[in-house]
């Protein structure tokens, strides 16, 4: 991740490029669940900075998913009639970057108030929060109320969806693999001795927060953009949790395993769609047999490399 | 430090406490078990406020100033129980201390540009130079955590060392250490003060490594300043031996762990 992290970005977009030049070729089903693992590669790597990474214990990310979704819906309902089809295009990349920064200052809101809280309280001041973004957009006849929005245009392919997926991974990677970036793991490992060392423990969570929400938004509108409709019900906390245990199981703080475990966990429940009533249960289950054999998380091998047997 | 005085609840920790540190001075704070050391050190570096009094630095009032500042300002500490990031290998724990004093931030961790590379490798070179110093090279690649006891120790001074302060705290470095550790932290402490040419204020049970090395010494009692003065002089002041004589588990009870906040 040192060298050429650009370049791998680089190359990671025009992949995305590539297959979704072809997908006209894919059967429809296998191209919507190839869009809908983009997005929780996206949920799930911005999660990781504020749950993993920085410690936080956040279940607010549904709610910033709906604030993107909702507002970049509403923008291209808005417009897409009076736009020309050309600048179509335009008008996506727009409405993505809108959501997300909606969903970014919706991140402020909720960390900086939140920020003396730690653990079990945060965790409840956050889930409350996406409790009352969803009840908002229940009642607000803007939305559409209770039924959503629907007939939102189908914009989003999976060149979009693999590209801000690219882009998520790399600005986790990029902020963490840093020696700014560094003060996150600080925050994580101990506020006292880290403001003792300069950094602000409150800058950092904010900036996590922040940029967590910023990506959890633009998952919310490419999401949008690919389903069509968008109801208030999708984000309710369970949204939330599912993010979570794709963070838990993929070893809190290990990007490439958090990348798998939201593959995993987007797949599976696809293979297993006649289960999809014991789904929670499930759930559960996974985390409490992961937190008894595996509390680093299934994907990790060993958290950041120890040679010091090797060292003499 | 002027008149400072902090009370928790009903409780006067430290009372009306003076202290001046000179420039590249050398001070012992000592005291029994709960004379209110290391409450002092938490009043210097923004974790508690004084109830009433003034500290100045510099020329800088402290008073609001959140720890992060305060370390910003040119203080640093270590804890009485070692607070190093124990997932973060040895390199790591004294990098993060040049993100304080380095001009990259967020934006360019993102670019990678030209100017972040530099940066980034002049820190790596610096980091690498300290710990070389202070013979912790070679265990770079090592979970702090996973250190050996006074390895960890000095890890946290060189890491303070890193913020590249005027005035260091040490709270009881020497505490847990065999006396050939404590013969060499004594060495490195006087080291550190010549190299980097720094203030310290050194708060140790350890009688011999105060005297020996120590130019002024303050003794607190029950959060109150009894005696100030040369090592001789401190050691003949008869409240000082009177304090430590009342106090006859000292030496036990220094080795007990503290478990308030910041120790
Ligand atoms: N956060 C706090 N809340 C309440 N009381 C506190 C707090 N911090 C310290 N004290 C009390 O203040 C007094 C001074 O404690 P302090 O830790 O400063 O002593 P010390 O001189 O460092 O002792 P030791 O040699 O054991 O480290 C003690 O009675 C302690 O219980
Ligand atoms: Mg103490």
């Amino acid at each position: 991740m040192q060298l050429g992290a650009k370049r791998w970005l680089f190359g990671a977009v025009l992949v995305a490029l590539g297959v979704s030049a072809l997908s006209g070729h894919f059967n429809r089903y296998y191209l919507g669940v190839a869009i809908d693992v983009g997005i929780s590669i996206i949920l799930a790597a911005s999660l990781n900075l504020i749950n993993g990474y920085t410690g936080q214990f956040s279940l607010g990310h549904a709610g910033f998913m709906a604030v993107g979704g909702f507002t970049a819906a509403k923008l291209t309902l808005l417009l897409a009639p009076i736009v020309p089809e050309a600048a179509h295009p335009a008008l996506f990349a727009g409405s993505i970057l809108v959501g997300g920064t909606v969903a970014a200052l919706a991140g402020l809101a909720v960390g900086l108030p939140s920020l003396r809280l730690r653990g079990d309280y945060l965790a409840i001041v956050t889930l409350g929060f996406g409790e009352i973004i969803r009840v908002i957009f229940q009642t607000s006849e803007t939305f559409g109320a209770a039924t959503g929005l629907t007939g939102i245009p189908k914009f989003t392919t999976l060149f979009w969806t693999w590209g801000v997926a690219a882009l998520t991974v790399y600005v986790v990677a990029s902020l963490v693999n840093s020696t700014y970036g560094r003060g996150f793991l600080c925050v994580h490992d101990d506020e006292v001795a880290a403001a003792a060392m300069g950094i602000s423990p409150t800058r950092y969570k904010v900036t996590a927060f922040v940029t967590g929400a910023f990506f959890a938004g633009m998952a919310g509108a490419l999401y949008a953009h690919h389903k069509q409709v968008l109801k208030p019900d999708g984000f309710d906390f369970m949204k939330s949790i599912d993010i979570v245990v794709m963070v838990i199981l993929g070893g809190m703080g290990n990007t490439v395993g958090v990348i798998l475990a939201a593959v995993l966990l987007t797949v599976l429940p696809e293979l297993l769609r006649g289960l999809a009533d014991y789904r929670m249960i499930l759930y559960s289950l996974l985390i409490i047999g992961l937190m008894l054999t595996r509390p680093q998380g299934l994907f990790t091998l060993r958290r950041r490399v120890d040679r010091s047997r090797t060292a003499n | 430090m002027q008149r400072c005085t902090i009370r928790f609840g009903g409780l006067t920790a430290v009372s009306e406490l003076d202290l001046h540190i000179g420039g590249d001075e050398l001070i012992g704070l000592i005291g029994p078990n709960g004379a209110g050391k290391t409450t002092a050190f938490n009043m210097i570096t923004g974790v508690y406020q004084p109830t009433e009094g003034e500290i100045h630095f510099g020329g800088t009032s402290l008073a609001g100033q959140a720890p992060q500042e305060i370390t910003g300002l040119g203080i640093a500490r270590t804890f009485q129980n070692i607070r190093l990031f124990p997932s973060l290998s040895v390199f790591d724990n004294v990098r993060v201390a040049f993100q304080l004093r380095q001009k990259t931030g967020l934006f360019q961790s993102l670019l990678r540009g030209a100017a972040f590379k530099r940066n980034e490798q002049q820190i790596e070179s610096e980091v690498l130079e300290i710990l070389d110093i202070f013979k912790l090279g070679r265990f770079r690649h090592t979970m702090s955590k996973n250190l050996p006891y006074g390895d960890q120790r000095r890890l946290e001074i060189v890491r303070a060392l890193a913020t590249k302060p005027r005035l260091l705290l040490l709270d009881e470095p020497a505490a847990g250490m065999n006396p050939t550790e404590k013969t060499e932290l004594t060495r490195l402490i006087g080291f550190i003060k010549d190299k980097f040419r720094i203030s310290v204020l050194l708060v140790e049970h350890d009688m011999k490594v105060v005297m020996g090395i120590c130019e002024r010494i303050v003794v607190l009692d029950h959060g109150i300043k009894i005696a100030e003065g040369s090592p001789s002089e401190v050691r003949n002041d008869i409240k000082v031996v009177e304090a430590y004589l009342g106090d006859k588990h000292l030496k036990k009870a220094a080795a007990d762990a503290d478990s308030s906040p910041a120790d």
